[in-house]
């Protein structure tokens, strides 16, 4: 069987619509939201700031802390117990990992820069859509970044590589799935997380990786649409 | 260590200003938004001045209490998230988080606003139970009030999944609400030295000397009391500070269209 | 060939490509990628000559020697108190550096700042690790009382204080309230209450509108209007 029309009626290499909106939390040192589709991820940052435990503390330079939460109402079924998990903790290590390339944080020795990432709710994606928002709110906060970082998952369906899976797709059952969640730095043309659940040929990772690039580009124009909005993007207006 | 914003604070209370503008028993602007989570049974988000909390519903099936086998009941669960303030760490709920979902949880519960009878699906067996979370987004003073009244909105808001042999389908929503027969409204009045204010800013929360939080519904009859800071109350200032907030319950409650 | 692409003034974004050609040349906040000169900050483009930089908007405080700062005590250690800096990074204020008179040992510390108490303080070192000193022997330098103290993001300090302390001395004139500046982006307001409320208003304007032009003459108007005084056309 083959996966010819998509169960929203996407085309294969469109994302769901975008929203962001940078500076959402005011008491946050930066702060973003990035929704796409049904998924809504909230990011707040603070620091550079104090960092306890002292064993936590690198005299060289400073500490980036992700922590990655559902809320108990966010699942489309069951209430989600509140709580870490195992998964939580792995996305919460990708995540860090995704973003640490293009921050420099040698100027806070011994200090944390803690992230946080909140869905209210959730529709597949959660983890691309929690890397898209921290990277807002960590420019929010006026950290030093060389890129912007963008994510999405990229997914097989039965024979079709396509853009974006959405949770009715992740669930599909006439075919084979494979997701392919990544995270791309759109100037500097690198990958800083890549994953997958599922059974690939090598070839559909050549092409998965390439759509993201595609994908990623669109989404870094939404996050820079978003910052520079909160500045009434930029000073075109010159007013008096 | 908080004495001189204390002084700060008075000096502006004697002048009948607070630091923000606002006089001692004004509101922030307040505004409610249902539906913020698709995947809640019913959802909300308050918003008083900066201070933003959402309260979402889900509904589960559980067997009923052995002592009241016909009635179903609800679980308040609060989360002060480290991502709405500095002050706020990683972890369990802290017991500043426990005694606001516990405040929130008698406001509905001794209110009697829900008819517990009516979340029975069978009798000893299984009956609803309405779960509310409130996760606090940005805490710039008062989150107790932006709780309660997001937790009100949210079961306001939702709609019973349907339930067929033993399985909740949370996919498909019926057009049942929860069955709300009174909205109770908290209030929170504070004392600082002789003056009493409501909506507390973040500072006037440092160097409060005593809280008084009522909750009440439109008869006016009172339903939950909890007194909060360090400084003893006397008679008159109790009965003062549930005047003030049986009146400032009016102004609240036209923001859920009571 | 070298160009310019992004327009000065206008807010960039990390990542964003603002310049291509190896003519021009990167400096804060910019950094060259192959022939590109690319922001690494958020921020207002400001072109130099040839020389791209980015203006934060946004941004920790980082500690200088020399900085003029308002801090609160934290803590009274034994022989002098620590204090927060609005940073990640804590000071501490030895006895010896505690006043311009003479603080004995074994003198009751929180007679001279009590733990909360704000001050006015200069940092007189900065080590690789961030470890802070600061004094109080200087002149301006004081425990500031009778106020309090708001905070603005660090970057915003130069456009509170203005050309010369222009705005600064706009905000004063119009409003009759004490203001004293710290470069850690902690601003301490003294006034009678109304005004107070006007100088701290005043101040959060101009962090949340800093990088409009025209904002010192939007600035003076709001002032002229909400407080109805005029303000002297020298200062501006």
């Amino acid at each position: 069987m083959s996966y010819k029309k998509r169960l929203d009626g996407r085309d294969f290499e469109e994302p769901r619509p975008m929203e962001a909106k940078v500076g959402i939390i005011p008491r946050a040192d930066g702060s973003a939201m990035f929704k796409i589709g049904d998924t809504i991820a909230y990011a707040a940052v603070y620091g550079p700031r104090n960092l306890h435990p002292r064993f936590l503390q690198d005299p060289t330079k400073g500490i980036l802390r992700v922590n990655y939460n559902m809320m108990p109402f966010s699942g489309s079924g069951d209430r989600v117990r509140p709580g870490g998990s195992r998964r939580s903790k792995e996305i919460a290590l990708v995540t860090e990992k995704a973003l640490l390339p293009v921050l420099d944080l040698s100027d806070f020795p011994n200090a944390v820069v803690d992230v946080f990432i909140e869905f209210p709710q959730t529709d597949a994606g959660s983890r691309c859509a929690g890397i898209s928002a921290a990277a807002m709110a960590l420019a929010d906060a006026g950290l030093a970044m060389k890129d912007l970082v963008s994510a999405v998952a990229v997914g097989k369906v039965d024979d079709r590589i396509v853009a974006d899976l959405c949770y009715a797709e992740e669930a599909y059952e006439d075919g084979d799935v494979a997701d392919i969640p990544m995270a791309y730095l759109p100037t500097l043309d690198r990958f800083t997380l890549l994953q997958m659940d599922g059974v690939v040929a090598k070839d559909d990772i050549s092409k998965g990786l390439e759509l993201g690039r595609k994908v990623c580009r669109q989404i870094a124009e939404v996050q820079k649409a978003a910052l520079k909005n909160k500045y009434g993007a930029g000073v075109e207006k010159n007013d008096s | 260590m908080t004495a001189e914003l204390r002084n700060h604070v008075l000096d502006f209370l004697e002048k009948g200003f607070r630091f923000d503008g606002r006089k001692p028993l004004d509101y922030r602007k307040i505004t409610v938004d249902y539906g913020i989570s698709k995947s809640a049974e019913g959802s909300a988000r308050v918003k008083i001045g900066e201070t933003e909390v959402l309260a979402g519903v889900k509904l589960s099936v559980e067997k009923p209490y052995p002592d009241r086998p016909d009635e179903g009941t609800i679980m308040v669960n609060a989360e002060l998230l480290p991502l709405s303030s500095p002050e706020f760490e990683s972890g369990p709920p802290g017991i500043q988080a426990v005694e606001l979902a516990r405040v929130v949880d008698r406001g509905i519960r001794e209110s009697k606003a829900i008819d517990f009878k009516k979340l029975l699906i069978k009798k000893g067996e299984e009956a609803w139970i309405v779960n509310i979370d409130i996760i606090t987004i940005n805490d710039a003073g008062n989150l107790l009030d932006a709780a309660s009244l997001a937790a009100l909105a949210a079961i306001k808001d939702s709609k019973m999944p349907k339930y067929k042999d033993g399985v909740i389908d949370y996919k498909e929503k019926s057009k049942n609400t929860i069955p709300l027969e009174k909205e109770p409204i908290e209030v929170t009045v504070i004392k600082i030295g002789d003056h009493f204010i409501v909506d507390p800013l973040p500072e006037e929360e440092k160097v409060l000397d005593g809280r008084l939080t009522v909750a009440s519904t439109k008869d006016g009859k009172i339903c939950a009391l909890q007194k909060g800071g360090l400084s003893p109350l006397t008679q008159e200032e109790i009965i003062k500070m549930i005047d003030i907030a049986l009146d400032k319950t009016k102004d609240i409650r036209k923001a859920v269209g009571g | 060939m070298s160009e310019i692409i992004a327009k000065e003034k206008e807010v960039v974004v990390p990542g964003e490509i603002l310049a291509t050609g190896m003519d021009y040349l990167p400096s804060n906040g910019t950094y060259r990628h192959g022939d590109n000169i690319v922001s690494s900050m958020l921020g207002v483009l400001r072109v130099d000559g040839k020389v791209l930089k980015t203006m934060p908007l946004s941004g920790a405080y980082l500690p200088m020697k020399g900085d003029t700062i308002i801090a609160q005590v934290t803590e009274i250690l034994i022989s002098g108190w620590r204090v927060d800096t609005n940073s990640a990074y804590s000071a501490v204020l030895s006895l010896k550096d505690g006043s311009s008179s003479y603080i004995p040992h074994g003198a009751d510390l929180s007679q001279y700042f009590g733990i909360g108490d704000y001050m006015i303080t200069k940092i007189v070192n900065v080590t690789s690790q961030n470890l802070i000193d600061i004094t109080m022997k200087g002149p301006g330098l004081r425990k500031l009382k009778g106020g309090r103290a708001i905070y603005v993001n660090t970057n915003k300090v130069p456009r509170v204080i203005g050309k010369g302390g222009s705005m600064v001395s706009m905000i004063k004139n119009c409003t009759g309230c004490q203001i004293t500046v710290g470069q850690n982006g902690v601003i301490w307001v003294q006034g009678e209450p109304k005004n107070e409320i006007i100088a701290v208003d005043t101040i959060k304007k101009i962090e949340a509108e800093s990088h409009i032009p025209g904002l010192t003459e939007k600035i003076k108007q709001h002032l002229e209007k909400v407080t109805g005084k005029k303000v002297n056309q020298n200062v501006v």
